[in-house]
């Protein structure tokens, strides 16, 4: 059983031998832990001896009274602070003025055990602690092996695979059950509703072959001259029927027959998603305007809408993965939330650049830019 | 006749926001809908439910924690069952039998999306015969 060493600075005897006390046999079980731990107690009347068992035996928590004979207990925490020791400090105090909680916290004290306090109180507080200690141990351990990340991508992206599965199921229940009526008209929004969510899935899974390409690309990367304009005419036209449906005339204005070196078939993702996109958060009406611009070494492509638009904070998230834009105005708007992602992934690993500016209910303009020749 | 409980379904999956309906429709309570934390917001200042089923995650990761802790404030009485999918697919568990959490996440239940729906009809009955 893992042990955390705690270590009592207190100038009251009773309040050091309590602690011992009441820890002796408290343990700390979590879900996720797959061990409890336990405690080991040291205890110092003073923060000069508090500061000695801090560099003999390097205690994990420290529960630190701030009324000390010598030095306050502040100045303990900023001894700590200052040698970067990786230790979490609660203060005890009888009364905490706000200044002094202020300056403590600013200097990290993590939790305040009022004085007196109940064994109950101090073993809720132990208890957090551990949580936070063990939790810590187990983000590092996960961002060392790159797990975390991985980690979050497949729980969101389990998310949304069971989303969809979950909805049609519940439908299909409400069909075997007949609770909408006994006739075949009675279902067709239900019938419909189950398309919906099985297109939008089809969409996730192309979504996700494109983000595994662009995650891999560069072993088996087909670098030839690639002509831009092309490609773009390409996605406009493999997005007109969409465009048909909603009113929305796409043009693309520029420099003509820009040939840069490049993998097609990424070219036509990026632009792809780009130009979809700028159709399916548009208005119904408006129009979207490719531009092509030479940059010396660069060459850039801008694509502009006249849609809907998008606020600092929502764009700030934007090229996250799985991450939509949720609000009134994108509620019908199906996506997997992974569009934009792929294309600063396969952007990034041209050494280009993708960037956004974009105002509500008027419009966004996405630029990207990429080297005429790849690196 | 006794009026039939009104309850408040806030989600911003709209599958689930009509398949819910649907069954508590015919388990004989009233439901209105919102698909958003504004719109239920705004709702709830116009009505007081009877009890009040909010989804976790909307626009914002916590919604249904905001949506919680403003409908507890304005109506202290009003039973709140959070409904998530979180557990399930995340691992990351909430229990509102701890302490700690029940605290500061003022929810009376939570619950997980796909329970069954005697289970989940079971819940609802419970907290709504808990009320004054």
């Amino acid at each position: 059983m893992p042990t955390l060493k705690i270590l009592v600075v207190d100038d009251e005897p009773g309040i050091r031998s309590g602690v011992a006390r009441i820890l002796r046999n408290f343990r700390v079980d979590y879900p996720f832990m797959e061990e409890a731990y336990d405690f080991e107690v040291f205890e110092a009347s003073t923060g000069e001896m508090g500061i000695e068992i801090i560099e003999s035996n390097q205690p994990d928590i420290i529960l630190l009274d701030n009324k000390l004979p010598g030095i306050q207990g502040i100045e303990v925490l900023e001894y700590i602070k200052k040698k970067q020791y990786n230790i979490i400090v609660a203060m005890i105090t009888s009364y905490a003025s706000l200044e002094l909680a202020v300056k403590a916290t600013t200097d990290g004290a993590y939790d305040f055990i009022p004085k007196p306090f109940t064994p109950q109180e101090l073993k809720s507080s132990v208890e957090n602690i551990t949580k936070k200690i063990f939790l810590k141990k187990m983000t590092t351990r996960l961002q060392e092996s790159g797990k975390q990340v991985r980690f979050q991508f497949l729980s969101v992206l389990s998310h949304e695979l069971k989303a969809p599965l979950n909805a049609i199921e519940g439908y299909l229940k409400m069909i075997r059950e007949r609770q909408l009526g006994g006739k075949i008209e009675d279902y067709n929004d239900v019938i419909e509703r189950m398309q919906d969510r099985i297109r939008g899935m089809r969409t996730l899974i192309l979504d996700l072959l494109d983000l595994t390409k662009a995650e891999t690309s560069q072993v088996k990367r087909n670098i030839v001259d690639t002509n831009i304009n092309q490609i773009i005419r390409n996605a406009i036209d493999t997005m007109q029927p969409y465009s048909i449906q909603k009113e929305v005339t796409v043009t693309i204005k520029g420099l003509d027959n820009v040939v840069i070196k490049a993998d097609p078939n990424e070219m036509e993702i990026i632009m792809n998603n780009l130009i979809s996109n700028s159709i399916k958060y548009n208005k119904e009406g408006g129009s979207v305007t490719c531009d092509v611009t030479d940059e010396g070494d660069q060459i850039g492509i801008s694509v502009s809408d006249t849609g809907i638009g998008m606020t600092e904070q929502e764009m700030g998230r934007l090229f996250q993965d799985f991450v939509r834009i949720k609000n009134e105005k994108t509620r019908n708007i199906t996506g997997s939330g992974l569009g934009l992602s792929i294309v600063k992934k396969l952007v990034d690993s041209y050494n280009g650049k993708i960037g956004v500016s974009s105002m509500p209910d008027q419009g966004s303009t996405f630029k990207v830019s990429l080297p005429k020749v790849a690196k | 006749m006794k009026p039939k409980p009104l309850i408040f379904l806030v989600d911003d999956d709209i599958d689930y926001l009509f398949q819910a309906k649907v069954k508590l429709e015919k388990a004989g309570y009233e439901v209105i809908t919102a698909e958003s934390q504004k719109e239920a917001e705004e709702i709830i200042n116009k009505m007081k439910p009877d009890l009040a089923i909010l989804d976790l995650m909307m626009e914002n990761e916590d919604s249904g924690f905001i949506l919680c802790y403003k409908f507890k404030k304005k109506y202290p009485d009003l039973p709140i069952i959070i409904a998530t999918a979180v557990a399930a697919e995340t691992g990351i568990s909430f229990d509102i039998h701890d302490e700690n959490n029940r605290k500061w996440i003022k929810a009376d239940c939570f619950l997980e999306k796909g329970i069954r729906t005697d289970i989940f009809l079971s819940e609802i009955e419970k907290l709504l015969a808990k009320k004054p």
